[in-house]
């Protein structure tokens, strides 16, 4: 009889900490009709089989969810958007040139998209998901999920079954689109699960740069986005992509990308980080075609609490293929990042070369970076390499620069942009280039 | 005019005592000349009056412009118009030369009037062309990192810019002669006679008098121990030269020096 009590206390005090709240979602939310029918449903299917990622699972060791308030969530209603703060204008600034070939904006409930009548003319599709469904269902049939499956996690297959919102971009067989295309994700309000799915495929030959950004002011609160980004660099082709995540320090992030780079064919993809409050992203790069030559670089500051969690892949899946990754990222405040790099050479993916390097800065005693590189070569005839590295700033250079009358904060700006100078120097587009040292000024003025 | 006035200057690093009872006088337009035996304290004396937190001031005063400089940060003494070239530079990866003086000129700028805009560029162009041509550097020079890579005499030439651009009223010239080849050493010393005059204090840490043929000190020190024990003109450079230190140590490690 005495017993008894003991053991449902022990039950109960661990019970909360243990187990995370589950998403509120129901299947009457997957949007029926249309070519895409069977493919959501499927995922549907998917997303209630899975369980939310513990820290149990290998690739979610170092990034807790059991904070994630999953049923809080809800999905933006059509038209939300008009009642919540528009998207500042500087966000609808060109970024990588002067003018832009296209512009696309998701908002809560809604989209709206600009697109020069020449390119369209051209047979390039660039717009957002819903009026894809509607002008182009079997180009959509045939793309999604061909390269992010919805079994991938949890979060892949939220993004599949619900995502109301997304971007496609498609460049026939040899056409070369000159001036960069631009989207924009913006996520206001509190409590919106922001799904999105982008997919984006350049076919043999054509050539094209895309800019893609992900924003929401701060709020208190939470918020949550979801989202896919499919990429299909065909034989031949050319792409530079760059992804600039500045979410609201309330928002979850997660997603699931991967590019599938084709013979010949050459991939720059840029990834720039600065906000979220929590952030895994799993970036793949699979070279799938002889003389395939994928770059990734990245760069991320954060502070506060903000915890960011990359996982990036670089798959040698054929000989002669050449991979390039370089992450730099400064940490502040009680912030935290992962960053776990895998190089795989498939068998007979001979002559290969692969690099990967992600080095990072802290500036608090309080920030920590785990940096964790991977090789698995499975071929004889490769040249990979790799390094990681996790530094402070050093005392020496701070005193040579305020020996020159430079105060603190200037002097330790500085010195983070000297940091950040390599990954810079990979970046072409000046107006990235300008944003992020912006957030630098912002972030190492910040107490 | 400002002078700096250093008095019974003592200063240790991890403990140890390094100066002992330091005392000198540099005013606006003066060249003084320190010598001295490795390990005397030299770049100690150096360190301690730009204010690395590494030395520790354990008594003393240091006067400049009406104020006790010990209490103010590095930044705030070199914008006070102090300036220090160091013995070893250090390489400052990521930050070309002409992004750090454009800062630093900045903050210089900035502490007069907190509204400032900054240098326009065309005018820091300008501005850097013209020092960059009096120390005969190369105009790419600008966009390299500073320090990074730079071999020996180069670094000691980029000090020498970041004093012409920066303008001090007192500046501390650590060995700014070693590692210098002959040619290197004429252009390094004419670009600081250029800057030398009624505007410019110099305190010059040399082992060798080679360095005093091209920049005349009015006044040469020898330092020994932590401490000045002999001062007299440039003539004490030449006897140094000739006798080297033998007779100084005999004349104060031997009774004096333990006062
Ligand atoms: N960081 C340090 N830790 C311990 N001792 C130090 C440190 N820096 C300097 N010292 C010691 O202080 C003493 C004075 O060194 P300092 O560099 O001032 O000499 P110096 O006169 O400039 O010599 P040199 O002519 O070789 O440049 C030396 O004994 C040196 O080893
Ligand atoms: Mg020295």
């Amino acid at each position: 009889m005495e017993e008894k009590p003991k053991i449902v206390v022990t039950t109960r005090t661990r019970r909360p900490e243990t187990t995370a709240k589950q998403f509120a979602f129901t299947a009457a939310m997957v949007p029926g009709g249309g070519a895409l029918r069977e493919f959501r449903q499927h995922a549907w299917e998917t997303f209630n089989r899975l369980s939310l990622p513990t820290t149990a699972e290998e690739a979610w060791r170092r990034t807790d969810l059991r904070a994630l308030p999953a049923d809080q969530f809800r999905l933006p209603e059509d038209g939300l958007y008009k009642s919540l703060p528009a998207v500042p204008g500087e966000l609808l600034q060109p970024l990588a040139a002067d003018a832009h070939g296209g512009q696309i904006v998701l908002l809560p409930g809604g989209a709206s998209v600009e697109f020069t009548e020449s390119l369209t003319r051209k047979g390039v599709i660039f717009t957002d998901l819903r009026s894809a469904e509607r002008d182009h269902p079997d180009l959509l049939a045939k793309i999604m999920g061909a390269i992010v499956r919805p079994e991938e996690g949890k979060f892949a297959a939220l993004a599949a079954t619900l995502s109301q919102n997304g971007v496609v971009l498609y460049v026939p067989k040899g056409v070369s689109i000159d001036q960069p295309l631009h989207s924009i994700l913006w996520g206001p309000g509190e409590d919106l699960a922001h799904l999105s799915h982008i997919l984006v495929w350049v076919d043999e030959g054509a050539s094209v740069t895309y800019v893609h950004e992900s924003a929401s002011p701060d709020k208190s609160g939470a918020a949550l986005h979801a989202g896919i980004v499919e990429i299909k660099v065909a034989d031949g082709a050319s792409l530079k992509l760059v992804e600039l995540q500045s979410w609201g320090r309330q928002v979850w992030n997660f997603s699931h990308e991967r590019a599938q780079v084709g013979r010949d064919a050459n991939l720059d993809w840029i990834f720039g980080a600065v906000g979220s409050r929590l952030t895994k992203n799993f970036s793949d790069l699979d070279l799938v075609g002889e003389g395939a030559t994928g770059r990734m670089s990245g760069f991320y500051f954060i502070d506060g609490i903000q915890h960011l969690d990359h996982d990036t892949q670089q798959n040698h899946l054929a000989p002669h293929t050449t991979s390039d990754l370089l992450f730099k990222g400064a940490l502040k405040g009680s912030s935290r990042s992962v960053w776990q790099g895998m190089i795989y050479v498939a068998p007979g993916a001979q002559k290969t070369d692969g690099y990967q390097a992600n080095r990072n800065l802290i500036l608090s005693q309080n920030s920590r970076a785990d940096s964790i590189p991977g090789l698995e070569i499975l071929a004889d005839d490769v040249r990979c390499t790799h390094g990681a590295t996790v530094g402070k700033l050093e005392k020496e250079p701070l005193f040579y620069l305020k020996s020159r009358g430079i105060p603190d904060k200037d002097a330790e700006r500085l010195l983070v942009e000297g940091f950040f100078d390599p990954i810079m120097q990979r970046i072409s587009f000046e107006g990235v280039r300008a944003r992020f040292q912006q957030a630098i000024h912002e972030k190492t003025a910040a107490e | 005019m400002s002078e700096l006035v250093v008095k019974n200057l003592h200063a240790s690093i991890e403990g140890k005592e390094i100066l002992k009872g330091l005392d000198l006088t540099v005013r606006q337009g003066e060249v003084h000349a320190i010598m001295g035996p490795n390990a005397t304290g030299k770049s100690t004396l150096a360190y301690t009056l730009m204010g690395h937190p590494n030395y520790r001031v354990t008594g003393g005063e240091v006067w400049f412009k009406g104020q006790n400089i010990l209490e103010l940060e590095a930044d705030e003494r070199s914008r006070l118009g102090l300036f220090l070239a160091f013995q070893y530079p250090v390489a400052i990866p990521g930050v070309s030369v002409a992004n750090f003086l454009r800062t630093a000129l900045n903050a210089r700028r900035r502490a007069t009037n907190p509204e400032d805009k900054g240098m326009p560029i065309p005018e820091f162009r300008k501005m850097l062309k013209e020092k960059m041509e009096l120390l005969k550097m190369d105009s790419a020079f600008a966009g390299r990192y500073l320090n990074d890579g730079f071999s020996g005499g180069e670094k000691k030439r980029a000090e020498i810019l970041q004093m012409a651009t920066l303008k001090p009223e007192i500046a501390i010239l650590d060995e700014t002669d070693s590692g210098l080849d002959i040619d290197a050493l004429r252009i390094v010393a004419e670009g600081v006679n250029a800057l030398t005059g009624p505007n410019l204090g110099a305190l010059v840490i040399t082992h060798y008098q080679r360095l005093l043929n091209y920049i005349k000190p009015q006044f040469v020190h020898i330092m020994l121990d932590g401490r000045i024990v002999e001062s007299g003109g440039a003539d004490l450079a030449l006897h140094l030269e000739e006798q080297g230190y033998d007779w100084v140590r005999e004349k104060y490690e031997n009774g004096e020096s333990g006062k």
